[in-house]
């Protein structure tokens, strides 16, 4: 390979970005498009030699038109079914909604509850770490009733909670984040 | 094997005799890579092992995963490994109208190997070539992507793809490559560990 180099580690490979196979089976990968796009983008070299037209020529000569139409069809219906998903996928992401619950746990005791953070592919248990770590307060992650889990943090930290959210994990949109405050019933805080 | 995603588990380090008799064990399983394996598997390098579905287990080193093994059967090298040391491992290849299914996790069948653009082993003397180094028995791939041993049923094997630089595939013989040839027909490698499965995807760190 062109920008594989010899070293007492072996061949080192360069992976696409995209689908994270070698460069020259993209074209199996379902996102051949964004792939061509990120190895010009990347590895210019090997994008000519992969996608030029010469060689895409070579390739498909060996087959016959029957098999070459097969292929085409199997490809399209692939990156259809890809880019069916990935539309999913973004939309599911633009209506999770991560709520930031402030929970009244004695009078002035408060704690924060996280939940809504596994849509965006985050590791609750990684994340409860981190905000342990931030805040130099317990941070676990329960159980709810309904389901699922959430992030417990110890302490009213709704507000830093939002920030640091924003800040760390990118991929959460600020509109997408909901601030929640939770009172216990009136009787039962007060007596 | 892979099909499915895997997701990753703890991974446990393992006691230096157990990473020993692994060491052993792949040297002999392989014994093209004996003049690279302190390359593969340097002395002081821990190695971690993962523990994944269906009594698979992967093992990792620095965050590399290098080969994994079912129950006791035979270990086989992860396809990361192989694209860094592609000369050590016994390869096939298959035509370019094969790789798309190997690569959705087909059992590979014979015609795929037997066409023109697939490549089974030839036996010759292999006279006049230098080994890959000390202690590696004089085997190895000629300029047409030939092997030059037949290989046997049982043994692992790398996939090699028409027209492409890379291994696609890892696994079990199902089939000699001498009995493919004769038959011409049938599975050859019936769950493989090919690119772009749920042991590829796998994040090892």
């Amino acid at each position: 390979m062109a920008e594989s180099s010899t070293t007492n580690q072996g061949r080192v490979v360069v992976y696409c970005g995209v689908c994270k196979l070698p460069p020259e089976y993209c074209e199996y990968g379902g996102t051949t498009k964004k792939c061509q796009e990120w190895l010009s983008k990347n590895h210019s070299s090997l994008y000519e030699r992969i996608w030029s037209v010469e060689a895409l020529e070579a390739a498909t000569a060996s087959l016959s038109v029957e098999a070459q139409e097969r292929a085409a069809k199997d490809a399209k219906k692939k990156a259809a079914k890809a880019e069916a998903a990935e539309q999913k996928q973004a939309e599911k992401l633009s209506n999770s909604v991560v709520t930031i619950k402030r929970i009244e746990r004695n009078k002035r005791k408060y704690v924060t509850s996280v939940s809504g953070l596994e849509a965006f592919g985050l590791d609750l248990k990684k994340v409860a770490k981190d905000f342990g770590k931030k805040f130099a307060t317990g941070s676990s992650v329960t159980k709810v009733p309904s389901g699922g889990e959430e992030i417990v943090v110890q302490g009213d930290v709704s507000d830093e909670i939002e920030e640091f959210l924003l800040e760390k994990y990118k991929e959460i949109p600020e509109d997408n984040i909901e601030l929640v405050e939770d009172k216990k019933k009136k009787g039962s805080a007060a007596g | 094997m892979f099909k499915k995603e895997i997701h990753p588990g703890p991974k446990q380090k393992l006691k230096s005799s157990i990473q020993r008799s692994l060491r052993a064990n792949f040297v002999e399983t392989y014994p093209l890579v004996t003049p690279f394996i302190d390359d593969i598997m340097p002395k002081k390098a821990s190695l971690e092992q993962m523990k994944l579905p269906d009594r698979v287990s992967l093992y990792v080193q620095d965050g590399i995963p290098l080969f994994f093994q079912h129950d006791n059967d035979a270990l086989l090298p992860h396809l990361r490994l192989v694209h860094r040391f592609p000369q050590c491992f016994p390869t096939i290849r298959i035509d370019r109208g094969a790789i798309r299914f190997v690569l959705s996790g087909a059992t590979l069948m014979a015609p795929g190997l037997t066409s023109p653009g697939g490549r089974l082993p030839r036996p010759d003397a292999r006279e006049g070539k230098e080994t890959l180094g000390e202690g590696a028995p004089n085997e190895g791939v000629d300029e047409d992507g030939r092997w030059s041993r037949e290989l046997e049923k049982g043994e692992p094997v790398v996939v090699m793809a028409e027209g492409k630089e890379e291994a696609c595939a890892v696994g079990v013989l199902a089939m000699g490559t001498k009995e493919c040839k004769e038959k011409g027909k049938g599975p050859v490698i019936e769950e493989a560990h090919f690119l772009g499965d749920g042991l590829w995807r796998l994040n090892v760190d």
